[in-house]
C-alpha cells in the first residue's frame, strides 16, 4: 500500500491493513481524524455531534484487542454515523430541534454490530431533518456544504455523511436511503454509496421516516469498503420483523466479478428530458468502460417511472405523519414551555420542534390518510407501487443490472431550489428503487467542472453482491473514486 | 308505544400472555408505574414492534371456540390519534382484515332459555397506558406498564334485546376465555371490559334507532345498570319529542347514570392504514388444526356432560360449568369422593355459601377440592354423619388439619355404628330421663314420632355427635316401644 497517501485520503480497507501491519494505532488514527474534523468542519458543518471521548476510549480498546490477537477486519477503524441511528449515551437528534436534547438509551442494531466489530465512532453526521430532503438544507443544525464546491449542496438527506467522507473527515459513514438519500449525496460528493435491498439491513434503532421505504447502508470511498461494511451490518434481526431471514453472502468475495458477459440495461426513462448533458456524458462514458470490458448493453423500458415521484409523495408522507406522532412532548424530546393544557402542549411542542419541510409532509400524509381520501390516494399509490416494482422484475428477466445517472444534474447551488416541488424532482432516478425495494449503488463516474457525477447501478432483490462486484470492477478500471476535492488538502 | 332495545357489545379481553404483544416486557398486573415499559413500549425513536406469537395462538383458539372462521392472513393497522398515554401516537390494531371472522355464541338466560348471539369478528390490538390524575398537583402522571398489553376485541352483532341478554353474553364470553385460559377475566383489574352500544326502536320497526356507545364498563352489574339507565334515557328523550344523537358516553357507577363524552361530530378520524413495521400474520391450516386439537372442553359441552353423564339437574350443571375454576373444582371433588350429586351439593351449598360470605374466589378457597372430596368420601362411606361433616368442614376452613381423615381422627368424630355401643348409650339416656319416658309411653302412637326427637338429641349429645342417627332412631324406637 502506497504510504504516500495521507491517512485521511485512504480507504477503510487501506486503513484496516495499516492497523494490521502496525503502521499506526487506532488511537493515532482516531486522533488524526478528530483533529481534522475540529480543524475543518467549521466550514463544512458535516457533523452535529463529535464523540471525542467515546471514540478515544473505543480506539484504545480496539488497540488492546488487536494486541491480544482477536481483532476483526475493521477493528480500530474510525467512521461516522448519520445522526438518525440511535447511539447509546450520545445525542441522537435526527437533524431536528425536536430531538436536540434526546440522548438515546440504546444502540441501533447496526451500531451494536459495528461496535462488536470494534469500529470506532467519530461522531454523528448532519442530515435533513428526519431525513426529509434532497439537499441537506432542512437541518435544524444548518446546511452542510459540498467539499468539492462550498457554494454547492452535498445532497440529502445523508449529506453530512457524504461530505464528511468526501472531505476526509471520516473514511466511511452510515447513511439511510428512503428515496435516494444515500445514492444522491454519494453522487454529489463523489463517493460510493449503497442502498441495500429493503430488509437486508436492520431498521431497529434507525429513526423512522417512511418505514416501508427506509433502508440504512454504507457510504465510503470504494465499493470494496461498502462490501466490508455490509459484511458487518447485513443480516436478519429478530427485533425488526421486516428484516429478511436469508443467508448473508460474503460481499468481499463477490468483488471478484467477471464483467465479461454482464448484461446491462439502460432504462430509457432515465436518459430523457431534464438530464444534464454533463451528467449524461459521464454516465455514457462509464458504460463504455463496461462495454470495453466485455459487457453487453441494451435499452430497457421502465414504463411507470413517471409515476414514481407522485407515488412516493403519497406513501412516504402518509407513513411519516404516523411515525412522527410520537414526538408530542410527553415522554422525550422538545416540550414547549408552560403548556396551558394538553392541546396546547401538543400544538406548541410540534409547532416549535418541527421545521417547515417536516410539517409540510406531516400535513400531506395526514390528508392522504384521512377519511374520504384514503382510497383515492393511499390505496391507489400502493397499486401503482406494485406496477413500479413489476417494471423492475420484468427488466431483471432480461438483464443483470440497470445503469443510469444517480441524479439529473451535478450538485446544485445552496438555495437554488426555493420551491419544494422542483426539489422533489431531483429524486427522479432514485425514488422508484425504494418503492420497489431493490438495491442500488452510486459510484463516482466523472466530474462536471468541480462537481462530481455519479453512476447508478441497480440490481434485483438481494443482488448487492453483484452490484458491489460490478462497481468494484469499474473502480479497478477507472480512478474517479480516487479523486479528492481541494478542500482540506493543503492543510493535510 | 312499545319499545324494543337493541344492544351490541365490544368486549376487550386482556390476553394472558407472559409478555406484551409487541415487546418482551412483562404483563404482570400491579407493578410500580413504568417498571414494565421497555424502549419499545415507550415508543422511543427507532424502536420497532415484534409480534408475540402466543397472542396469535390465543386469538385463534378463541375463534375456534366460537366456531368462527380464522383468517389465514390478517393485517395489523395503525389507528392514529393523540393521547398522552398512547406512546406512539397510534394504536396498533386490526380493522380491515382481523384474525377472527364471523362466529356465534350461545347464551343461557336465568329462565333457562337459550339464544344464539352472532359474533361479527374479533381482532388483536395493543392496550394503551394509564393516565394518573391524583397525586400530581394539577398535573397528570403517565404509567405505561399496561401499554402494549395484548387485547382481543370481540365485536358482537346487535343481537341482544335486553340488559339481561347482554350480561348473559358477557358471562358467556368470560366463561370461554377463562376456559381457554387465554384471559384471567378479572374485571376489577380491567382484564375484561366492554363498550356497550345501545339503541331503541318502536316494536315492529326494522330500522335501528340511533345508538349511543357506553365506554369501558367493567362489571356485570354495571353493564346491566348502564343499559337500564341508557334505555330509559333514550325512550324518555324520544317520547318528549327529542332525538338520540350518536355519541360516546361514560357510565358513572356512583351516580348510576351515563354522561356524554363526545359526539360524532367531534369524533376522531383515526386514519387507519396497514402498519409498515409488521408483516401480515399468516396462519396455515395445519397450525389451526393443531390448536383445534388442544382446545379444552368448553362450557356448553361441559354443561351437557354434567347433565347426561353425571345426572345433575340442568340448574346444577349450568352453575357448575359457568366458570372453569368452578367446573375444575367440582370435577376434582367429584373424582375424589366418587359421588357427583354429593359433590354438587357441597360445592354449591356449604362451600359457595362460605366463599360468598367471606367474599372469596373459588381459586383461593381455603378448603381445597381434594380436602372437600376427602370429606364427602367419609360421608358416603358412612364414616361420619352429616352433623360431624359440618364440623370437619369448619375445621378444614380454619386450617386445623391437612385432611378430613386427620380431623375426624383427632376429634374422634368417627360415626359409631357398633350396635352394642349405641344400645348402651340409649339405655343410659332412657335410665336418666324417666319422666320423658313416661310421657312418651302415655302419648298417642301418632304423637310419639315427634317426641322421639328429644331422645335422639340426648343420645347424639352423649356420643358427641358420632352415633349413626339412623341407628339411634331405630334402637330408641324399639326400646321405648318394647317398654310399654
Amino acid at each position: 500500500m502506497s504510504s504516500s497517501i495521507a491517512l485521511h485520503d485512504k480507504t477503510l480497507s487501506e486503513l484496516a491493513q495499516g492497523l494490521e501491519a502496525g503502521e499506526y494505532t487506532s488511537r493515532e488514527l482516531t486522533e488524526a481524524f478528530l483533529a481534522r474534523i475540529e480543524r475543518l468542519d467549521g466550514e463544512l458543518n458535516s457533523y452535529i455531534t463529535l464523540c471525542r471521548e467515546d471514540a478515544l476510549r473505543d480506539a484504545d480498546a480496539a488497540d488492546a484487542r488487536r494486541a491480544a490477537g482477536n481483532a476483526a477486519t475493521l477493528t480500530g477503524v474510525p467512521m461516522a454515523i448519520k445522526d438518525i441511528f440511535c447511539t447509546e449515551g450520545v445525542r441522537t437528534s435526527c437533524g431536528s430541534k425536536m430531538l436536540d436534547n434526546f440522548v438515546s438509551p440504546y444502540d441501533a442494531t447496526v451500531i451494536e454490530k459495528l461496535k462488536a466489530e470494534g469500529v470506532v465512532i467519530l461522531g454523528k453526521t448532519n442530515l435533513d431533518e428526519f431525513a426529509m430532503g434532497s439537499s441537506n438544507e432542512n437541518s435544524h443544525y444548518g446546511a452542510v456544504k459540498n467539499p468539492w464546491d462550498l457554494s454547492a449542496v452535498p445532497g440529502g438527506s445523508s449529506g453530512g455523511s457524504a461530505a464528511a467522507v468526501a472531505a476526509g473527515l471520516a473514511p466511511a459513514a452510515l447513511g439511510t436511503d428512503t428515496g435516494g438519500s444515500i445514492r444522491q449525496p454519494a453522487a454529489f460528493c463523489g463517493i460510493t454509496g449503497l442502498k441495500p435491498t429493503y430488509g437486508r439491513v436492520s431498521r431497529y434503532g434507525m429513526i423512522a421516516y417512511a418505514s416501508s421505504l427506509d433502508q440504512g447502508g454504507p457510504m465510503a470511498r470504494s465499493a470494496e469498503d461498502c462490501a466490508r461494511l455490509m459484511n458487518v451490518i447485513a443480516g436478519a434481526d429478530p427485533r425488526d420483523s421486516t428484516s429478511v431471514v436469508r443467508g448473508v453472502p460474503d460481499y468481499v468475495e463477490g468483488l471478484d466479478y467477471n464483467l465479461k458477459g454482464l448484461k446491462i440495461g439502460l432504462p430509457k426513462e432515465y436518459f430523457g428530458e431534464g438530464l444534464s448533458e454533463e451528467v449524461e456524458a459521464s454516465v455514457r462514458a462509464a458504460i463504455k468502460v463496461f462495454e470495453d470490458a466485455g459487457a453487453s448493453v441494451q435499452e430497457i423500458s421502465l414504463p411507470h417511472t413517471h409515476l414514481a415521484i407522485p407515488t412516493y409523495y403519497v406513501i412516504a408522507p402518509a407513513e411519516a405523519s404516523s411515525n412522527l406522532s410520537r414526538y408530542d412532548g410527553v415522554r422525550f424530546g422538545h416540550r414547549c414551555k408552560d403548556p396551558q393544557d394538553l392541546e396546547d402542549l401538543y400544538k406548541r411542542t410540534r409547532e416549535e420542534g418541527f421545521g417547515d419541510e417536516v410539517k409540510r409532509r406531516i400535513i400531506i400524509g395526514t390528508h392522504t390518510l384521512s377519511e374520504g381520501f384514503f382510497d383515492a390516494y393511499y390505496i391507489k399509490a400502493q397499486k401503482v407501487r406494485r406496477l413500479i416494482r413489476q417494471d423492475f422484475l420484468d427488466a431483471f428477466d432480461q438483464v443483470d443490472v440497470l445503469m443510469g445517472p444517480a441524479a439529473p444534474t451535478p450538485a446544485f447551488d445552496l438555495g437554488a431550489h426555493k420551491d419544494p416541488l422542483s426539489m422533489y424532482l431531483q429524486d427522479l432516478y432514485t425514488i422508484a428503487i425504494n418503492l420497489a425495494g431493490i438495491p442500488g449503488i452510486s459510484v463516482p463516474a466523472g466530474l462536471a467542472g468541480k462537481r462530481p457525477v455519479g453512476l447508478q447501478i441497480l440490481g434485483p432483490h438481494f443482488g448487492e453482491q453483484t452490484l458491489l462486484g460490478v462497481a468494484h470492477q469499474f473502480q479497478q478500471l477507472t480512478d474517479w473514486h480516487r479523486q479528492r476535492p481541494e478542500f482540506g488538502q493543503e492543510q493535510a | 308505544m312499545q319499545w324494543e332495545v337493541v344492544i351490541g357489545l365490544e368486549v376487550h379481553a386482556q390476553l394472558a400472555t407472559q409478555s406484551k404483544i409487541f415487546s418482551g416486557s412483562s404483563t404482570t398486573y400491579g407493578a410500580e408505574p413504568n417498571t414494565q415499559a421497555s424502549a419499545v413500549d415507550l415508543g422511543l425513536p427507532g424502536t420497532l414492534p415484534v409480534l408475540n406469537e402466543q397472542a396469535v395462538a390465543m386469538a385463534v383458539r378463541f375463534g375456534l371456540a366460537v366456531n368462527a372462521a380464522v383468517a389465514g392472513r390478517s393485517v395489523f393497522e395503525r389507528k392514529n390519534y393523540f393521547y398522552p398515554d398512547l406512546p406512539k401516537g397510534y394504536q396498533t390494531s386490526q380493522m380491515d382484515q382481523p384474525i377472527v371472522g364471523p362466529g356465534e355464541l350461545e347464551i343461557l338466560l336465568e329462565d333457562g332459555t337459550r339464544k344464539s348471539i352472532r359474533i361479527h369478528h374479533a381482532h388483536l390490538e395493543e392496550d394503551a397506558g394509564k393516565s394518573l390524575h391524583e397525586d400530581f398537583q394539577g398535573m397528570t402522571g403517565i404509567d405505561l406498564n399496561r401499554a402494549g398489553t395484548p387485547l382481543l376485541e370481540i365485536v358482537s352483532e346487535p343481537d341482544m334485546r335486553s340488559a339481561k341478554e347482554a350480561v348473559a353474553y358477557v358471562k358467556a364470553i368470560h366463561a370461554i376465555v377463562t376456559y381457554l385460559g387465554i384471559s384471567d377475566g378479572n374485571m376489577a383489574e380491567g382484564s375484561l371490559r366492554c363498550d356497550v352500544n345501545v339503541s331503541v326502536r318502536p316494536k315492529g320497526q326494522e330500522a335501528f334507532g340511533t345508538r349511543a356507545e357506553i365506554k369501558n364498563v367493567n362489571s356485570f352489574r354495571f353493564i346491566e345498570r348502564a343499559i337500564h339507565f341508557e334505555v330509559e334515557r333514550q325512550i324518555e328523550l324520544i317520547e318528549d319529542g327529542g332525538k338520540v344523537v350518536q355519541e360516546t358516553r361514560l357510565y358513572d357507577p356512583d351516580a348510576d347514570e351515563t354522561r356524554s363524552m363526545r359526539t360524532k361530530e367531534e369524533a376522531n378520524d383515526y386514519r387507519y392504514f396497514p402498519c409498515p413495521d409488521l408483516l401480515p400474520v399468516e396462519v396455515d391450516e395445519a397450525y389451526i388444526e393443531h390448536l383445534r386439537q388442544t382446545l379444552p372442553e368448553l362450557p356448553a359441552e361441559k354443561r351437557a356432560r354434567f347433565e347426561s353423564e353425571l345426572g345433575l339437574s340442568a340448574y346444577d350443571a349450568s352453575v357448575l360449568s359457568a366458570s372453569r375454576e368452578m367446573a375444575d373444582f367440582f370435577e376434582e371433588v367429584k373424582d375424589v369422593c366418587g359421588d357427583a350429586k354429593q359433590a354438587a351439593n357441597w360445592v354449591q351449598g356449604e362451600l359457595t355459601g362460605r366463599l360468598n360470605k367471606e367474599n372469596l374466589d373459588i381459586n383461593v378457597s381455603p378448603v381445597s377440592a381434594a380436602q372437600l372430596g376427602g370429606l364427602i368420601k367419609r360421608i358416603v362411606d358412612e364414616t361420619i354423619n352429616g352433623k360431624a361433616a359440618k364440623q370437619v368442614f369448619a375445621a378444614l376452613w380454619d386450617g386445623e388439619g391437612e385432611s378430613a381423615d386427620e380431623i375426624i381422627e383427632s376429634r374422634g368424630l368417627k360415626q359409631v355404628t357398633d350396635s352394642g355401643a349405641i344400645e348402651a348409650v340409649v339405655d343410659q339416656v332412657i335410665a336418666d330421663n324417666p319422666a320423658q319416658v313416661t310421657q312418651y309411653q302415655e302419648a298417642e302412637p301418632d304423637k310419639r314420632g315427634k317426641m322421639i326427637g328429644f331422645f335422639v338429641g340426648q343420645v347424639m349429645k352423649a356420643s358427641r355427635g358420632t352415633a349413626n342417627p339412623q341407628q339411634v332412631n331405630k334402637v330408641l324406637k324399639d326400646k321405648l316401644d318394647s317398654l310399654s
